[in-house]
């Protein structure tokens, strides 16, 4: 393989490790969603560096060019982490849709409450405007 | 017998007050909750200066979500009976009676009222009629029971149908043929009741903007899934 596409691999590869880490470090990126990155920087970078691994690989699947293998698995593992988040966007839409639901019939319990216990002088928007 | 009419209502300020007074002539002693699915006119005010209970979404989830919320509430108030009915006029509050007096036979779950199980004046244009000739015949086969009007949200359910519709992962957005084969599938007896449908009084339909294709192929998913799951297994009370 090129050198140049090797070094460009364990750039890519290094590159994805520490930006992930230095994301989790600034809070930006919560860690159940960093495992699928990392795994893809890594496998990015073992097959960089560990060449018959990634020259059986290539014969295996019947391409002539070892970096399209190398960009192959890349191209793997985005569809993969895509997928994850199609997974979590659904649950979180479920859960947004859940607490939605469940803040309008409060919020009726509320108004219905207070309604109920208006006394004369105390005005029912008295507890929201001290807040 | 405490029974309760939601009405899920998105943008409907023009034709609550009439849906509204007319449930109140026709349907007496019918206690009506509007959930109002997070709408940009005076939907919420209209409703509660009609005299309605409102709950208001702080976003807008859609109507099958809208009518998931009215089943959550009725399962929390200790309803008996849920009728839903749409706001924009197009059920007639006249058909509730019969819709109630059907759940009133020991041996049905669900009433849902069907606008072809009579003859009754309504034309829908060509497509529309098309895609409710496949879901009406797919349910129809899937159920082994006659479906004639798989669209229809114009119904009344007893409590362990409600209920189980309040708990599980019910459609946000809409409540087609998918909704008839999993009520089957849950051991649900329904009933199919001849009602009327009118002309839109005013506004916009939900489903109008919405691409057909993907609706057929959301709906059509839908069923396939629900056959694909394991049978749920509701409690009854």
């Amino acid at each position: 393989m090129n050198i140049r596409v090797q070094v460009l691999a364990v750039v890519i590869g290094l590159g994805i490790l520490v930006a992930i880490l230095e994301l989790i470090r600034k809070r930006k990126l919560r860690e159940e969603y960093s495992v699928l990155w990392f795994a893809t920087g890594i496998g990015i970078l073992v097959l960089a560096l560990w060449f018959p691994l990634l020259e059986r690989l290539t014969s295996l699947l019947g391409v002539v060019w070892p970096a399209t293998t190398l960009f192959l698995f890349g191209l793997i593992f985005l569809v993969l982490i895509s997928l994850h988040f199609s997974i979590k966007i659904s649950r979180l839409t479920d859960q947004v849709k859940d607490l939605a639901q469940e803040s309008a019939l409060l919020s009726e319990e509320v108004s219905r409450f207070r309604a109920q216990s208006a006394v004369p002088g105390d005005r029912p928007d008295s507890l929201s405007s001290n807040s | 017998m405490k029974v309760l009419a939601i009405i899920p209502a998105y943008n409907e300020e023009a034709n609550l007050p009439v849906v509204l007074r007319e449930m109140s002539d026709y349907a007496g002693g019918v206690d009506c909750l509007v959930i109002n699915d997070g709408s940009r006119d005076r939907t919420a005010e209209t409703a509660r200066a009609a005299g309605a209970g409102v709950v208001s979404h702080p976003v807008n989830l859609g109507a099958g979500a809208a009518a998931q919320t009215g089943f959550r509430y009725a399962v929390r108030r200790g309803y008996d009976v849920v009728i839903q009915i749409d706001a924009d006029g197009q059920h007639d509050p006249r058909d509730v009676p019969a819709l109630l007096q059907v759940l009133g036979d020991e041996g049905v779950d669900a009433a849902i009222g069907s606008r072809f199980l009579e003859d009754r004046g309504y034309r829908p244009t060509r497509m529309r009629s098309i895609g409710m000739l496949f879901f009406n015949g797919l349910a129809t086969i899937l159920t082994g029971q006659r479906v004639t009007d798989s669209t229809s949200c114009f119904r009344a359910l007893k409590r362990p149908v409600f209920k189980f519709f309040a708990e599980m992962d019910y459609p946000t957005d809409f409540q087609d043929a998918d909704l008839r084969v999993l009520m089957k599938r849950a051991g649900f007896r329904v009933r199919e009741v001849p009602v009327s449908m009118r002309p839109r009084l005013g506004g916009r339909s939900f489903i109008n903007g919405i691409v057909p294709a993907y609706y057929v192929f959301k709906v059509s998913l839908s069923i396939l899934v629900t056959l694909l799951r394991e049978a749920p297994r509701p409690r009854r009370e």
